[in-house]
């Protein structure tokens, strides 16, 4: 990424994300948000990560691979069901799970 | 004259310190989000000096990993900058629960308090607002959460900037596979409820089916599909319950 497009990017994010933060406090209460905004924001967050996910661990390189060379296919499925298995420390669950799954396929496997 | 000064610096300075202090056990959530973050930007292809002044001056823990993880996968900065807007949309919830509280001050302090507003702020502050002594510092009680958070965040962002540099060729490790794991805990807490599975599945499924769209907009269009998909599930299941409770 050149220097030139960071700098767009982070002037950008800082933009979007202080209006969105600052743009009620500014008006102060002339208008609030509809219910139905504030039900949509919820799903967000887990919505946009899945979207994430999915094709970087089903389809690495941009080219499906249902393979057991496709090291991050455990390792996903390992982070998944410890983070359900652990409900109380999901992060750190899934992360080392994650991460172990991936380096035994990728020695004993690959 | 000089008394009641002296005793209302006292109270901001308490205030603030209790602000801060109250912020401390979500320090220690937020470090190794500090830390990944700092880890995975070396990798992505961002430069250190953007890596850290995206942690400066955005100061929005989710969507800077996104970003990064965008950033790597080589999507376009207008796409990476729509999809930072989605994921942080969520804080104008906290700024409208804030409203109340903050409406009578000065615009400077909306934009302070407004610039420093994160997820963990958010919940210590309006637990400040909801006690109902007259304190008129509550918000100094916000800021010093506020600074704790964001010192916090700085440290820990260039501590995992300086961990990931030291490692040679973080990629061929596996750190892009250290984001998708990490994405996958930040995901689990929320799937709790059947809108919810109905959502993140809905998304999975389209962005699957979406990546040859170009600029990554499968991304878009995925979570948008997905949240619809979870609100139409949740619509469902209240009118439902109205159903049955008529039928009562």
């Amino acid at each position: 990424m050149s220097s030139f497009a960071e700098i767009v990017l982070i002037l950008g994010m800082m933009a979007v994300t202080f209006s969105i933060r600052y743009v009620l406090l500014a008006f102060s209460g002339r208008f609030s948000l509809p219910d139905s905004v504030e039900k949509a924001l919820r799903y967000v967050p887990p919505a946009v990560l899945t979207a994430i996910i999915f094709p970087a661990v089903l389809m690495p390189g941009g080219e499906w691979n249902l393979t057991l060379n496709n090291a991050y296919l455990p390792a996903a499925a390992g982070a998944i069901i410890a983070g359900f298995l652990f409900p109380k420390r999901v992060l750190a669950a899934s992360i080392t799970t994650g991460l172990i799954v991936f380096a035994i396929f990728k020695v004993f496997i690959r | 004259m000089s008394i009641i000064i002296k005793g209302q610096n006292q109270l901001m300075r308490k205030e603030f310190l209790n602000g801060a202090r109250d912020t401390f056990p979500l320090l220690l959530g937020a470090f190794p989000f500090g830390l990944i973050y700092g880890t995975l930007a070396v990798s992505s292809g961002l430069s250190v000096k953007a890596a850290l002044a995206m942690s400066a001056i955005v100061f929005a823990g989710s969507s800077q990993f996104i970003a990064v993880g965008l950033v790597a996968a080589g999507a376009p900065v207008s796409i990476i900058i729509v999809t930072t807007f989605v994921v942080n949309l969520r804080h104008m919830l906290y700024s409208a629960a804030l409203l109340p509280e903050l409406k009578h001050f000065r615009q400077l302090w909306k934009i302070i308090l407004a610039f420093f507003l994160t997820d963990e702020t958010f919940a210590v502050a309006a637990g400040r607002y909801r006690k109902d002594d007259d304190s008129p510092f509550k918000h100094i009680y916000q800021l010093g959460s506020s600074i704790v958070m964001y010192l916090n965040w700085q440290f820990w962002c260039a501590a995992g900037l300086i961990l990931g540099s030291r490692i040679p060729d973080a990629s061929a490790w596996g750190l892009d596979v250290a984001m998708i794991v990490t994405f996958i805990g930040m995901t689990v807490p929320y799937i709790k409820t059947k809108p919810m599975v109905m959502a993140v599945l809905t998304s999975a499924v389209v962005s699957l089916a979406t990546t040859q769209l170009p600029y990554k907009l499968g991304l878009i269009v995925a979570a948008a599909v997905g949240i619809a998909a979870g609100m139409t599930v949740e619509k469902l299941q209240s009118v439902n319950r109205e159903f049955k409770r008529e039928k009562l």
